[in-house]
């Protein structure tokens, strides 16, 4: 490995990756994360990118970046500060120079910092003295000259050259944390399987990065972090878009159905429908239709015809499916609407992260109109978020709405793979062949749900739709009627409830201050709360992920609390949910709407007015 | 096309023990006679029948139906019924909608179900009007309709159906009348024997808010001169004599007389519903009266693949070279590690 004047041991390291959106920037994240993973390490990523595709070369709009996260620990968030930025331009400083560390070492591709790209980003002169980082550990290296000159003799096109500078990049950040290259050259050799030259101008330029580093030795000290303590096990990254489709063909398997996904494309939803649409190996249907609307209503014709079915989609498209909803509840058909949240209203900021859509996913329909609604925490539990998610849209007969974002979809995080047989079998109440003449809306008694009689089954045929029916399945206006069933509707809904776990209290179960998040701050949160509870202060949390119904021991837990805060990227809608439902509690807020996961210093911060009763 | 099996039914079999509630002398009682009377001579079990439907009046029919029903919301019918068939191709699925329904707020869906040529059956009733909202004109009203909503008449150009079919690269194509139960059978068995989908314009009368709509050319007493029923193979002539017929006269198409100027049966254009090129189809489905009869029957009927038939063949062949077989084989493929 060559000489190294120091070794440091960390506890954790943010790196951020930062540049143009052609750079490569997502990709060097990508393997430097995977590497990292493999070694043992616990981590966190979030990429951060722009919604134009490829804005303007060199512009603070255009910048992409990707955090990671690494630890020795336990990680829970991609980081709030980042201990390295490597930035390919001006504009990559200038997007996140408020967002490196205090001292935090900062690798730039001098060769771009041109009068041009200089002035681009927004700067004068000289970015380094203009953000006041001169005292940061700053390596200028010339990056794109670098590998002008590594790859000078290889007949490569000025342009693909240039390309590799993300490997370059890559290399050196490999050499200050002490990681092997490997795993990155194989993933050369796979990927340009026939263009041998293409793979081996990318290994020259990791390895050309790698020991430039090593020759310049301003880049001590040299990071190490020890793999973490994961429980034993086989793990593997995985984001929480590919974990949710993963979660849902679980699902189907378990309940012995085939998985039907009716998406339309929309960021930062559509790796969900991507990766679905790749699973063809395990039989699942997918149909990118025409709109949102033609998404949920494919899905509720095959869930009609009896597959696991399934919407995947953003707020916008939330909107747009609403009637269908309508007509899911209705009809008392499974279906799995899966909101992958981002900033609104409207188009908002497609690839910026929020917790907007929640009063939408709970109320945004006409009528009385109850859904199940669930939402993920970490990239990793949505596999199983969505596997809860599809097991009560079947077992309950009702449409289930799973809410994701942006920040879980493309965040990734080491996940120890689940063995199938460990996961619960997954019952749908289907009819009884005998059940003739069928009664499409006859409940059980116990969960008050109606049985599923699927076409083809003969003797079972019967008609439903968007207008009320009696038991039998007859439309019927009579008022009577009208009542019972929309009471018996939203009681099916409540009595889920019977089987979804307790919130778990982390810390003591009575304190001072109890932190309440709700789905995908979870990372956050408990960070923020675990360092103040270090700090001495009587600080517990806890984080929701059943939103509708919410778990009966809500009250017994708040009540053993002196003050209650809920934080949410949004102007408190869970806040205001938890008034509705749980008036006795005086609820204090914490909101964000920046696009960006809270920091944990903000966090920390407002917990600690709280308890100084300011 | 879904595989029959031998079953003798009659078309009560297929009525429900519902109610009927559409309005006295609805063109609509005609069709759904016609449906049954269909079903009964193709002899599609049952439980293999899917009835889907959106908003509007002809959109109550599934309740009708002995056969599994979806009364749908307004414009969805069309999706609706593609997801219950691409997740069951084994069933017959049929869609009933209207002309407001389908190609105005349900536009988007009818293109794209023809263009991705799903295997339905569309049975769009066509009578130009809103019914159930009272009497609003619709995408099909011609133009200067007075309705509730047009008072000083509609400025609006009509759709016409087939046109939109053949334009959304459509395989099938069929117009009838209500009232003419058998002509409407026959299409609907050759509809449902098509694989692909199917469209079927039924020119449908409302008694309350449009009657008469189409009785310029479909009244008893004048629908053989201002109609003509096209059959494949046959010379398309027409006329309560037979004494009139059609020819190409360069690029149109040309009302003769037959025995006038020498035409005889042989300069008749014969009609060939299966020609791939839509060209004739097109002109055909186009004719309007006075100038021309207004066609009926199947005017478009060519093979193509199904979307349904070709999203399974998909599965099928991946499935063949995959090594993943069960979500363990999943979980577990590519990049993963030991905690020991």
């Amino acid at each position: 490995m060559g000489k190294k004047s120091e070794v440091i041991e960390r506890e954790e390291v943010v790196i951020r990756f930062s540049g143009d959106s052609g750079d490569g920037m997502q990709l060097s994240g990508t393997l430097f994360s995977d590497t990292a993973a493999l070694f043992g390490n616990d981590l966190s990523t979030f990429p951060d990118y722009p919604a134009e595709i490829r804005a303007p070369q060199g512009t603070v709009g255009g910048v992409s970046g990707f955090q990671v996260h690494v630890g020795h620990s336990e990680v829970y968030t991609p980081g709030d500060y980042a201990d390295v930025l490597v930035a390919m331009n001006p504009a990559a400083i200038k997007a996140n120079a408020k967002w490196i560390k205090q001292g935090g070492t900062i690798i730039f591709d001098e060769d771009n910092f041109t009068e041009k790209n200089i002035i681009k980003a927004g700067y004068e002169k000289d970015p380094v003295s203009e953000e006041r980082l001169e005292h940061y550990n700053v390596i200028a290296a010339p990056i794109s000259s670098m590998v002008k000159e590594a790859l000078k003799n290889f007949g490569l096109d000025p342009k693909s050259v240039l390309r590799t500078k993300n490997m370059f990049a890559l290399g050196m950040v490999y050499w200050l944390f002490n990681r092997k290259l490997d795993y990155t050259e194989k993933y050369f050799e796979k990927k340009f399987l026939k263009k041998p030259g293409m793979a081996e101008a990318n290994k020259i330029a990791l390895r050309a990065g790698y020991y430039y580093a090593e020759t310049i030795e301003a880049l001590n000290p040299v990071y190490k972090i020890l793999p973490a303590q994961n429980a034993k096990g086989i793990y593997r990254n995985i984001c929480g878009n590919v974990a949710t489709a993963w979660g849902l063909i679980a699902a189907a398997e378990k309940a012995g159905l085939n998985l039907f996904v009716g998406s339309y494309p929309i960021t930062p939803a559509s790796g969900i429908l991507e990766e679905l649409a790749a699973r063809k190996d395990l039989g699942v249907t997918s149909f990118q239709a025409e709109d949102e609307i033609a998404g949920i209503c494919t899905a509720l014709g095959a869930s009609f015809a009896g597959d696991l079915a399934v919407t995947s989609t953003s707020g916008p498209g939330l909107s747009l499916k609403s009637e269908a909803i309508g007509l899911a509840v209705m009809t008392e058909l499974p279906i799995v609407i899966i909101d992958v949240q981002r900033a609104g209203p409207s188009t908002g900021l497609p690839t910026k992260t929020e917790q907007s859509d929640l009063m939408q996913a709970l109320y945004g329909r006409n009528g009385e109109c109850h859904v199940v609604v669930l939402a993920s925490s970490t990239p990793s539990d949505c596999f199983h978020f969505a596997f809860e998610a599809a097991r009560i849209a079947l077992e309950h007969m009702t449409p289930v709405i799973l809410l994701s974002d942006s920040y879980l979809a493309n965040g990734t995080e080491p996940w120890r793979i689940p063995v199938m047989k460990e996961l619960p079998k997954i019952n749908p109440p289907f009819a009884d062949k005998n059940e003739i003449p069928f009664m499409p809306y006859k409940r059980d008694a116990e969960k008050l749900v109606r049985s599923w009689a699927v076409p083809g089954t003969p003797g079972l045929e019967h008609r439903i739709g968007g207008l009320e029916k009696t038991v039998k399945g007859t439309v019927s206006y009579a008022p009577e009627n009208h009542e019972l069933m929309v009471k018996l509707r939203t009681e099916k809904i409540k009595k889920v409830e019977d089987e979804i776990p307790d919130i778990v209290v982390h810390g003591d179960k009575q304190g001072d201050l109890l932190v309440v998040g709700w789905g995908g701050s979870y990372g956050y949160l408990i960070t923020a709360v675990t360092e103040l509870q270090a700090e001495g202060h009587k600080v517990s949390f806890v984080n929701f992920n059943y939103i509708n119904p919410l778990p009966k021991n809500v009250k017994d837990v708040f009540e053993k609390f002196r003050k209650i805060i809920v934080c949410e990227l949004n102007l408190g809608q869970f806040a205001n949910y938890l008034r509705m439902k749980y008036p006795e509690f005086t609820y204090d807020q914490l909101n964000k709407v920046q696009g960006h996961p809270f920091t944990i210093k903000e966090i920390k911060e407002k917990c600690n007015q709280i308890l100084e009763g300011k | 096309m879904t595989e029959t099996t031998a079953n003798s039914y009659t078309p009560k079999d297929f009525k429900s023990d519902q109610e009927i509630r559409w309005c006295p002398g609805c063109g609509n009682h005609a069709i759904i006679n016609a449906v049954q009377k269909a079903l009964a001579e193709l002899g599609i079990p049952k439980e293999k029948i899917a009835f889907v439907s959106g908003i509007g009046c002809s959109s109550r029919f599934p309740y009708y139906m002995s056969t599994y029903g979806f009364h749908s919301i307004h414009g969805r019918a069309t999706v609706i019924a593609t997801g219950v068939k691409v997740a069951n191709p084994d069933l017959s699925v049929w869609q009933i909608t209207g002309d407001g329904d389908a190609l105005a707020i349900g536009g988007n869906h009818f293109i794209h179900a023809v263009r991705r040529n799903i295997d339905l059956n569309i049975i769009l009733f066509n009578n130009e009007i809103y019914g159930l909202t009272k009497g609003q004109y619709s995408p099909t009203s011609k133009k200067g309709i007075v309705t509730k909503t047009s008072p000083f008449g509609s400025v609006e150009e009509p759709f016409s159906v087939g046109e939109l079919v053949v334009g959304a690269n459509g395989k099938f194509f069929a117009r009838t009348i209500d009232a003419n139960v058998t002509l409407s059978t026959q299409i609907y068995i050759e509809a449902a024997r098509h694989k692909g989908t199917s469209v079927i314009e039924v020119l449908q009368n409302c008694v309350i808010f449009n009657d008469g709509v189409h009785d310029n050319i479909a009244a008893r007493e004048v629908r053989d001169d201002r109609t003509i029923v096209l059959r494949h193979g046959q010379p398309m002539i027409f006329g309560k004599d037979n004494d009139k017929g059609l020819i190409l006269d360069g690029l149109k198409l040309k009302v003769v007389r037959l025995g006038e100027n020498g035409i005889t049966e042989k300069n008749i254009l014969v009609h060939d519903a299966h020609e791939e090129n839509p060209g004739i189809q097109y002109m055909l489905s186009h004719m309007r009266y006075p100038e021309y009869p207004v066609a009926l029957g199947v005017i478009r009927s060519v093979p193509g693949v199904t979307y349904d038939d070709a999203v399974k063949e998909q599965i099928c062949s991946v499935q063949k070279k995959s090594a993943i077989r069960c979500m363990d084989d999943l979980l577990n493929n590519g990049s993963t590690w030991k905690v020991e």
